[in-house]
């Protein structure tokens, strides 16, 4: 058995890369300043490489440096976002609108909202994974205040139509707020050109550190205001206190440095792998089906079922070698599938025999061939042991069973 | 999460994976759990009816690999016993046995659940007194 060690989880992280950890190793011990400290050389250097960074990844997005806030990452981020801009345009209006889709950083924080007085439209998606743009302007009303809808998603990699939702805010006159953290560093992601008015995102899913993210808030049409959620020493002109994470800042400049120059290379590789893998699996094996359009989706990452085997077991067969990531929720004590898949309109139980691969700049097309291998075996494997199957292949029809349901 | 090495045996080398005849009236078959809850478990018994022992039993399973787990080791020790004794097995027995953590202990009730099925399945085709209760979980 081969130990080599497969890593196909870079949506839940991305290895910090070795260039990105070159550069913030001199801001641990031989530059150690704070970069509020105004008044002597230690300062003086974390400001500028602060600055420095903030260039780095304004430029990606190309975007003005003044509008990057730094924080600790894209949770914070969601969280600065939303209720900053609910506090601050509450008199202005109560109605936020998302999606069933979103991350629980940004669900669970409009779920905060509403006990606070917001009134939140959570979206259904389609099959597809898209948000229904008819349905979204027949949600805005007179008191909507922000719309607040992913690039890309975390589990499916499905990208909405953020220019078409862009001139549906714009059209409306409510900010346009996205979680790209999935998105930046990987496509093209331009909020300015989408209309995208404030945008979270993090370092670790683009080959930074973990610890360190970021909020985009446009400063020029239209000028947005957030309220802190943090008191303190008025960071980040004044919408984030507390001591800036200088090293964690100047690898997340490196990292969307990098992502800049190679993001293209890095793209048209990773999907090129991505639709091996596809279609090996698809083509090797019975009742495999994709998760989420295949029309509109980031290049390193597909989702796919696996019909009558169960996700979380059939990890089990290959996860001394390979790490991936399944919408089962067995290992937790609700029981409930993912609820992204879900919100596709998938049942219960293709969502239980879900797959996630998200593939990375380091990943190899040796690597993926090993995956394609011991996926085939271990879901070859699960079927021979699940009943379901074998009824699935007498031609019974399962929705026909009486299950007990416990 | 990290999984016991007997779980981890367990999975990899289930033992008495297979199907027996279900329409033979010595062999009981008790099928619980449901695909929408991620684990479905079918474990069959075949009754030597003079002796009223389990003879041989085998399972298949959709399910973690705590699930394969708690069933191949039902079927383990279903082998051999009377109808009695197996109506004895708990499913504490098959946490403690597994080392199985707290999230994981349904999958040890749906193996006593399916246990108690397949005998009660045995019982009711032989027009035996039924002694197997129903689901208690």
């Amino acid at each position: 058995m081969n130990k080599r060690l497969i890593y196909l989880d870079n949506n839940a992280t991305t290895p910090t890369d070795p260039r990105v950890v070159e550069a913030m190793l001199p801001f641990f011990y031989e530059n150690p300043g704070n970069a509020a400290s105004r008044n002597h050389p230690f300062g003086w250097v974390a400001e500028e490489a602060v600055d420095y960074a903030r260039e780095q990844i304004a430029s990606l997005l190309e975007v003005d440096s003044k509008e990057i806030i730094f924080t600790s990452g894209a949770t914070e981020s969601d969280n600065l976002a939303l209720k900053g801009v609910f506090d601050m345009y509450r008199r202005k209006g109560n109605h936020i609108i998302t999606a069933k889709t979103e991350h629980k950083a940004v669900l669970d924080t409009c779920h905060k909202l509403e006990t606070m007085g917001a009134e939140v439209t959570y979206l259904d998606v389609s099959r597809e994974g898209l948000v229904d743009l008819a349905e979204l302007e027949a949600a805005i009303k007179p008191n909507t205040i922000m719309v607040s809808l992913m690039w890309a998603n975390n589990e499916t990699g499905v990208i909405q139509d953020m220019k078409a939702i862009g001139q549906i805010c714009e059209k409306h006159g409510v900010l346009f707020m996205s979680d790209a953290t999935q998105a930046v560093g990987k496509i093209p992601v331009h909020p300015r050109e989408v209309g995208v008015h404030i945008m979270a995102f993090t370092g670790h899913k683009m080959y930074g550190p973990k610890g360190v993210g970021a909020l985009y808030v446009s400063r020029k049409q239209p000028r947005v205001k957030l309220t802190a959620q943090m008191d303190g020493g008025g960071h980040e002109r004044g919408m984030r206190s507390g001591t800036l994470n200088v090293p964690g800042i100047v690898g997340f400049g490196k990292a969307a440095e990098i992502a800049k120059k190679e993001m293209q290379q890095d793209a048209e590789r990773l999907s090129r792998l991505r639709d091996k893998l596809e279609l090996a699996l698809m083509s090797s094996l019975e009742e495999v089906y994709l998760n989420g359009t295949r029309d509109s989706r980031m290049p390193h990452v597909t989702n796919l079922s696996f019909k009558h085997v169960e996700g979380e077991g059939l990890m089990m067969t290959f996860n001394q070698n390979i790490a991936v990531s399944s919408g089962s929720a067995c290992t937790s004590a609700s029981l409930e599938p993912s609820y992204v898949l879900v919100a596709l309109g998938l049942g219960d139980d293709l969502a239980h025999s879900s797959i996630r691969f998200s593939l990375g700049r380091f990943t190899t097309e040796d690597d993926v061939d090993y995956a394609i291998q011991a996926l085939t075996q271990g879901v070859n494997h699960m079927r021979d042991l699940s009943p379901i199957w074998e009824m699935y292949k007498e031609g019974i029809d399962l929705s026909t069973v009486t299950w007990s349901e416990h | 999460m990290a999984y016991s090495d007997k779980v981890l045996d367990h999975f990899k080398n289930p033992k008495n994976v297979g199907t027996l005849d279900k329409s033979k009236n010595t062999v009981g078959t008790g099928l619980v759990g449901a695909p929408e809850c991620g684990d479905v478990m079918r474990l069959q018994i075949e009754v030597d009816p003079s002796s009223n022992t389990i003879v041989d039993a085998k399972f298949k399973t959709f399910g973690c690999g705590s699930a394969i787990a708690s069933s191949s080791l039902a079927t383990e020790w279903l082998k051999g016993k009377s109808i009695d004794q197996a109506l004895t097995i708990d499913n504490m027995d098959i946490v403690e046995e597994l080392a199985l953590p707290p999230v994981k202990i349904h999958c040890s009730v749906l193996a006593e659940d399916a246990i108690k099925a397949a005998i009660r399945d045995y019982q009711v085709k032989n027009g035996i007194e039924v002694t197997a209760e129903a689901s208690s979980h």
